[in-house]
């Protein structure tokens, strides 16, 4: 496996392997939370957060833990403990500190644990065999991918409730149209720099 | 395999165990530090609150409203679906008294329906506002009820009906004064009527006698014929139209059997 360089792999994170447009992971909260900036900002922290703790965390649980053990096949479960761990931590210093933003995310924020884009962010860790700074890297800048697409989606159909179409594309079907042309864009990156 | 699968099961469980625990104990820890206060008073309040999340209190649903009551002096009779009982329940937990406000209702000020001449015939969406776009409405008289029944598919509790007249009729039985069959109407037909308002002028036409006489053979005309005979002038035309004043109204009576198109009523 040839070393990355980590700028390499925080671009990577960010624009080339994109988790909500190009990989399609933790697509449950690009539609549902992004009708606002204000929540998709919140959400976003909070994903930032996870990802680059449980990069971090499950780095150490696989590297120190599980292979020393011979018990790499428990790596799926553990790392959801983890995962879901700190989602109730983030859910209550949000509940303790943000209570507005903890009313907005509702439902969103406990499905972090759920969210295919924190397990995959920590699984592609383990696939590509980053060390421990790599595996940081990755995590937060995939974070920080997800936070910039969902600013940019939330900005968007922000602004285009104002827009006059057709009552039957207005709401989720003109969101749909509106990750299609931000996919078509990012997807872009795959050209502008070659992997 | 080197190793038999028994350890391999004990190393697996006590790896997974091992987590879960530290886990577990860092969750606990973490719950205890951040732990918000909840007011018990408040969940309190939601068991009493009927739970219909309406919105007629002004708040976002039930739960926000006994948060307001309880930490910003929102007014303990101010879920109008519950009325004075929960009220009265809400002071009883927060220790306050409640007076009884007197109920009011919904009321309808147009007696048109079959008795307004149709412009045209309309065919398409059963909507008061559908027919309002087509050029006022069908009917003559653009101030009357349209008889399509917004307000009674705006009503949560089956209160509002349209009845035979083509006129919305409110069942007091089930009305909860919630006020949204007045905020859905497009015209302003309904209004809160208090109980003992008796006398009510069942015309919202400002249009000149003689308009109204044309499209409508129960509307206002103005013929002040109500103004002058009031014994205790409860009663002005403006602009066409009568209003009553229900502080002076003592419901006798008079300008009932004196109204020429048979505009007043009493209930």
């Amino acid at each position: 496996m040839v070393e990355k360089a980590l700028f390499a792999i925080f671009m990577d994170g960010i624009f080339i392997k994109n988790f909500l447009l190009i990989q399609f992971l933790g697509l449950c909260s690009f539609v549902g939370v992004t009708k606002d900036v204000k929540s998709a900002a919140g959400m976003s922290g909070a994903v930032v957060f996870v990802m680059a703790m449980a990069s971090t965390v499950s780095y150490l649980l696989y590297t120190y833990i599980l292979v020393p053990t011979n018990m790499q096949f428990l790596d799926l479960i553990s790392f959801i403990v983890v995962i879901a761990a700190l989602v109730q931590l983030v859910e209550f210093v949000v509940r303790k500190n943000i209570p507005s933003l903890y009313r907005s995310l509702g439902i969103y924020l406990p499905l972090i644990t759920t969210n295919c884009a924190v397990l995959g962010a920590v699984l592609l860790n383990e696939n590509a065999g980053y060390n421990f700074a790599q595996s940081v890297v990755f995590g937060t800048s995939a974070g920080l991918g997800y936070t910039i697409v969902m600013l940019m989606m939330s900005a968007i159909r922000e602004r285009s409730t104002f827009v006059n179409v057709p009552s039957s594309i207005r709401g989720l079907p003109q969101a749909f149209f509106i990750a299609l042309m931000l996919s078509m864009a990012f997807v872009n990156y795959f050209w502008v720099i070659p992997i | 395999m080197s190793v038999s699968f028994s350890t391999l099961l004990i190393e697996a469980v006590a790896i997974l165990g091992g987590l879960g625990l530290v886990v577990g104990v860092m969750l606990v820890v973490a719950a205890k530090k951040f732990k918000v206060d909840t007011n018990p008073l408040v969940d309190e309040i939601v068991e009493v609150l009927p739970g219909a999340n309406c919105g007629a209190c002004g708040y976002a649903g039930c739960a926000d409203f006994a948060e307001r009551v309880v930490n910003e002096g929102a007014p303990l009779n101010g879920c109008p679906v519950g009325g004075f009982e929960v009220a009265k329940e809400i002071g009883g937990i927060l220790g306050q008294e409640v007076a009884e406000g007197e109920s009011q209702y919904p009321f309808v000020r147009c007696n048109g329906g079959l008795n307004c001449v149709d412009r045209f015939e309309y065919v398409g969406f059963e909507d008061c506002k559908a027919v309002m776009l087509l050029s006022d409405g069908e009917k003559g008289c653009n101030y009357g009820c349209m008889g399509r029944g917004t307000c009674v598919r705006a009503c949560p509790f089956d209160a509002l009906s349209i009845g035979a007249d083509r006129l919305p009729h409110v069942n007091q039985n089930l009305c909860t004064s919630c006020g949204l069959c007045i905020a859905s109407c497009p015209n302003d037909i309904l209004v809160f009527a208090k109980e003992s308002e008796k006398v009510h002028v069942l015309c919202m036409s400002h249009d000149k006698g003689k308009a109204v006489k044309e499209s409508c053979t129960v509307g206002c005309i103005g013929c002040k014929i109500c103004e002058k005979n009031c014994p205790e002038e409860a009663i002005t035309v403006t602009n066409f139209l009568a209003q009553i004043d229900q502080d002076k109204c003592t419901a006798c009576g008079i300008c009932v059997e004196k109204c020429p198109q048979n505009t007043i009523s009493i209930r």
